[in-house]
């Protein structure tokens, strides 16, 4: 059996039996998942957690779902890797990489979720399973409700990179392009899921499939050595990341498993979709809803449905908020590369290219803990990089045209 | 002629179960205020103190009315009002 007690609204504190229902039926707000913490305290410790599989099931008493894990069973536990290179180029003494453009199947800490949505799905008793989204949720959930034998309907925004299209066609699931923008994408699909019955992962199963996001935040904490870094550093599309990070780090510290919570949580956007970054330096819980205009579109939700709270979790834990340009995300994404070897997705870009603007701002001790979420993998946006990257040497098939360019290579101390 | 509201699952309680209604051209909050009147306990759960609550975009045609004039905004004859909760992203 699971530990979760109900669902309850943000707002306005009414209480909801488990359903697959998101908001609020009275003010509209946002339902959240309620846990029994005393019982769960009782049965996860640390020495529970090292001992079971590593993947991202291993905290389920943490996660919304009643019986045993369905889907995902290896998504989840990706490299938490010691950046001392890009460290040494920002001047600062620890930095980490949480590297999530290696989580299985399909490359971006969206099989979190979807592992969550779709368990819970097959809970309910759905058979099709459906999401708005602006490529990485598209992969995921075709993919994976593949495995699982769901039917599959998937609404994207048809301005979408043609790479990320082909990524999700590949599984074959019911592909609808729509003409607009992701919001407008968004806003369609919540009049459709009030028509059909289907389980739309981040509609009607959001209150659930958002949880899995937590995962990405308990495996920071056990990679540290069972702690919790003082800054990090998290990309904003919705802003539900950003505040599902923060509740995993409140839980463990909740149930006993990290006695220390003292960390500063950083919401990092791009320029061109910033209404959460914006609101944050303006002092305000007002989110000013953006029309999106950044390359780094998995980002681009210019009407963030969780702005209001991830703008809280920043002022709450003493964090803040920064955007960058597109050069500066290209530069992120380039860094990164060639400091770690990681191929981040432009929001992995955005994260790296904050990180370094809040330690050279001073909002980010040059001593201090730092870790840098990094969602998704570079080779889904391959686009963003068009004539931004160096060139190859073309040669003769013969050594004398090899060793010329040689030359000029051993010449630029290469 | 009229205005088309569309009313979103959680509140086809309060129209007899109408996914569409008629509404009376005017600003934004008076068309509210008026569904209130044919539709009781409609308008509290739209709007609070005349500020559409935090977690409900309207559309007017396909416009987030915070793009227009909020709550200001004026409504005409044949156009549609979408009242949607907020929705989380992927």
């Amino acid at each position: 059996m699971g530990y979760v007690k109900d669902l309850k609204c943000r707002e306005c504190g009414r209480e909801y039996p488990v359903a697959p229902v998101y908001v609020c039926e009275f003010c509209f707000g946002p339902l959240e998942v309620v846990y029994d913490y005393k019982s769960i305290k009782k049965v996860l410790t640390r020495k529970v957690i090292e001992r079971r599989e590593k993947n991202l099931w291993r905290y389920k008493e943490l996660l919304p779902i009643d019986g045993e894990p369905l889907v995902g069973l290896n998504s989840g536990y990706t490299p938490l890797l010691k950046a001392d290179n890009l460290a040494k180029e920002f001047g600062v003494k620890e930095l980490y990489i949480k590297d999530d453009t290696v989580t299985h199947p399909t490359l971006s800490f969206k099989d979190r979720v979807v592992a969550i949505a779709l368990t819970k799905a097959r809970e309910f008793g759905f058979d099709t399973v459906a999401c708005a989204s602006t490529g990485n949720l598209a992969h995921s959930v075709s993919a994976q409700g593949a495995k699982a034998g769901f039917k599959r309907f998937i609404f994207i925004p048809a301005t979408l990179e043609a790479s990320k299209i082909v990524a999700s066609l590949i599984y074959e699931p019911n592909l609808i392009a729509v003409n607009g923008n992701y919001d407008d994408v968004n806003r369609l699909c919540s009049e459709i899921a009030n028509k059909y019955r289907w389980a739309f992962v981040n509609i009607n199963i959001r209150p659930f499939y958002a949880e899995g996001s937590k995962t990405h935040g308990f495996e920071i904490i056990e990679q540290l050595g069972w702690k919790a870094p003082d800054n990090v550093i998290i990309p904003c599309a919705s802003g539900s990341l950003l505040t599902k990070i923060w509740k995993s780090f409140k839980e463990f510290k909740e149930i006993g498993i990290i006695k220390e919570l003292s960390t500063k949580v950083f919401a990092s956007q791009a320029t061109g979709c910033s209404p959460i970054s914006t609101a944050i330096k303006q002092g305000t819980d007002v989110i000013r809803p953006v029309k999106p205009d950044t390359i780094a579109k998995s980002l681009a939700i210019g009407n963030p449905a969780d702005g209001y709270y991830a703008t809280q979790v920043v002022n709450e834990t003493g964090g803040w908020g920064e955007d960058v340009s597109d050069q500066e995300i290209i530069d992120g994404i380039k860094l990164l590369a060639r400091a770690e070897g990681i191929f981040a997705e432009t929001a992995g870009g955005v994260t790296v290219a904050v990180t370094k603007k809040l330690i050279e701002s001073g909002k980010i001790g040059r001593d201090e803990t730092t870790v840098i979420c990094v969602t998704g993998n570079g080779l889904k946006t391959q686009e963003a990089l068009n004539g931004q990257t160096i060139s190859p040497y073309y040669i003769k098939p013969n050594i004398g045209s090899f060793e010329e360019v040689l030359q000029k290579i051993r010449r630029g101390g290469k | 002629m009229a205005v088309k509201v569309r009313i979103p699952t959680p509140l086809q309680k309060l129209t007899d179960g109408k996914d569409e209604v008629e509404g009376e051209p005017g600003t934004v909050i008076s068309l509210i205020n008026n569904l209130d009147k044919r539709f009781p306990g409609i308008g509290e759960r739209i709007s609070e103190g005349g500020k559409i609550r935090r977690f409900i975009n309207i559309y007017l045609n396909d416009e987030d009315i915070r793009f227009l004039q909020n709550e200001g905004t004026e409504v005409k004859d044949d156009d549609e009002v979408s009242i949607v909760p907020a929705i989380a992203g992927g």
